[in-house]
């Protein structure tokens, strides 16, 4: 499979990176570079095999649906670019 | 008056609790030669003398109560993917510009409880996408070797390729690193250091900077086999805060430095030997495999049908789980932020400028392969074959056997902005190729160094071992470093 130019845009506006349309050219040659190399996937026979989901067996941990944290609102948005009274700031989304 | 800094974690230890150097004095010896020697070799992103020397000063109090830890004094680098309290931690991205975290990563707590000092952060590929070191947002890291009467510069490898070329420029006693897909083993390997990526599971993942969630883990480059074991040893835990650290006591690996391997069982996989492989990497893995014979272990020619399938599977689901975790930089909760009309248009400017270009090269890949129609036929399909390439190993181990021994590298160290590397990702992605197995199966593996290329520069071997059977590398490991000696670069900067 090879992606075209529209679908570069498209992946780019899911994965929410603008791009310019000399990005898109380079990105498409990339990309398709890539996409060639992992091909070669279809030729293993993996019929009846499980994906992995979990590469060493073991079992999820879980520990009590409890508070155990809090408190922390000025270390929370001690790195945002733009906070006001331990509110994230960003631009207007409801009109 | 010898160099202080050429003293390995072990010989500094017993000199610390001798009383006969003290931590401070050591910490100055390093805040020294990195003073000399950053701007040229770019391995620290951030040094942090006072800490340093405060961290120092608190050891040498500890030392004179009798109350040492097991790496009291010892000067540590850090890889910038560890969340270190208060101080840079950015992945060597540009997104994550004056990112100071308010906490400690596991890992590195685990270090400084057991007394360890650190250095400052080092650099590494940005996000750990790459095996050069030429991706990070503060520029490359110059490999401390060259090739026999060249000046040309040289990759350390990456991702951990600041950490890979501190500890052989000795500019730290040892280093923390990560490896997802060979990125503890690759560096090491181009610069004569030792470097173990341990068992998924391992160490824990809490306050590192996630890429692949599934694969990535920490680890210690290190000047020699034993250095590794120590440090691995503080660096393990069982951390409740990582739903996949493994609930398994922390062995003492510095025990099984030097055990015999008389009796073990090492495997050779037949599909590791691939097309164009240089001549000296062959032979410098037929020299390993005497070096074993001769210290009494049996070689077992093997076979690990699904191999060749390793790097397009990775390419695959680590791009994957990129995208997802990556999905957190949004301009919002921390880093940089770039304007845009609305919220849309400023996240996808702060990404756009924020990540480099083999980051977002990655996340566009990740993105496509997990969206809407393409799902089942590269991400399912990669998890399955995953399954596959685990099955490989545990057969071969079914069959009895301990350990594996392949080369570390298709190649030794190549120049910095190699053209030939740049012009296609795909070339790059090779340098992973006898490592990236071992992730996808969630293995221990380690690289150590074997020997030297034509050109004069460090070449490694990888041994992989059982889950959860790091001492088995640890002590098969050192009979190839006994044979194979050690290697320090010459010193030109």
């Amino acid at each position: 499979m090879s992606v075209d130019t529209n679908t570069v845009r498209r992946v780019a506006r899911l994965a929410r990176i603008a791009v310019s349309d000399a990005e898109v050219e380079a990105m498409q040659g990339e990309l398709n570079a890539i996409l060639g190399f992992v091909e070669q996937l279809s030729e293993v026979d993996v019929d009846g095999v499980e994906p992995m989901t979990s590469v060493t067996p073991m079992e999820m941990k879980k520990r009590r649906d409890i508070v155990n944290d809090g408190g922390k609102a000025d270390d929370i948005v001690a790195n945002a670019p733009v906070q006001d009274e331990h509110f994230f700031v960003v631009p207007k989304v409801v009109e | 008056m010898t160099d202080l800094t050429a003293l390995t974690i072990a010989e500094a230890r017993d000199r610390l609790i001798a009383k006969d150097v003290s931590a401070s004095e050591l910490t100055e010896a390093y805040i020294k030669a990195i003073d000399a020697a950053n701007e040229t070799l770019n391995t620290y992103v951030a040094v942090t003398p006072e800490k340093a020397r405060d961290m120092a000063k608190a050891s040498d109090a500890r030392i004179a109560k009798g109350e040492a830890g097991a790496l009291e004094g010892i000067p540590l680098g850090i890889k910038d993917l560890f969340a270190t309290e208060g101080v840079h931690t950015q992945a060597c991205s540009h997104i994550l510009d004056k990112f100071k975290p308010r906490y400690e990563s596991t890992v590195t707590a685990n270090l400084w409880a057991d007394g360890a000092v650190m250095l400052g952060k080092l650099n590494m590929d940005e996000f750990a996408m790459g095996s050069s070191n030429e991706t990070s947002y503060y520029g490359p890291v110059k490999n401390p070797w060259r090739r026999k009467g060249s000046n040309m510069d040289l990759v350390p490898g990456g991702s951990s390729g600041g950490s890979a070329a501190a500890v052989a420029a000795h500019l730290c006693a040892g280093a923390t690193a990560t490896d997802t897909g060979g990125s503890i083993r690759q560096p090491a390997a181009l610069t004569g250091t030792v470097g173990i990526k341990p068992t998924y599971g391992r160490c824990s993942r809490w306050g590192t900077v996630a890429f692949a969630s599934s694969l990535d883990q920490a680890g210690p480059i290190a000047r020699d086999v034993r250095d590794a074991a120590i440090m691995l040893k503080s660096m393990a835990s069982v951390d409740p805060k990582d739903t996949t650290s493994v609930d398994r006591t922390v062995p003492d690996y510095e025990a099984s430095v030097g055990r015999s391997v008389k009796g073990l069982r090492i495997g050779v996989p037949r599909e590791y030997r691939v097309d164009g492989m240089p001549e000296e990497i062959e032979a410098l893995w037929q020299q390993g495999i005497a070096w074993l014979k001769d210290a009494g272990a049996e070689i077992v020619d093997v076979s690990l049908p699904h191999t060749r399938y390793a790097l397009p599977a990775y390419y695959i689901v680590a791009p994957a789980e990129a995208s997802s975790n990556l999905a957190r930089y949004d301009g919002v909760r921390y880093g940089l932020r770039m304007p845009g009309r609305d919220v849309i248009d400023m996240y996808e400017q702060t990404r756009a400028t924020g990540f480099g270009r083999e980051v977002k090269r990655r996340i566009m890949i990740g993105t496509y392969v997990l969206s809407a129609g393409y799902y089942d036929a590269y991400y399912l399909r990669a998890q399955k074959v995953r399954t596959l390439i685990k099955r490989d190993f545990e057969n071969v181990y079914a069959d009895g056997i301990d350990a594996l021994l392949t080369p570390a590298t298709p190649s030794a160290a190549f120049g910095i902005a190699d053209e030939d590397m740049a012009s296609d990702p795909v070339k790059m992605y090779l340098n992973d190729i006898f490592t990236v197995t071992v992730n996808m199966a969630g293995l221990p593996g380690i690289a150590v160094p074997a020997g030297l290329s034509a050109e004069g520069t460090p070449l490694g071997l990888q041994l992989i071992g059982r889950p959860f059977d790091e001492e088995t590398l640890f002590a098969t490991a050192s009979v190839i470093e006994k044979a194979a000696g050690r290697y320090t670069p010459a010193k030109w900067w």
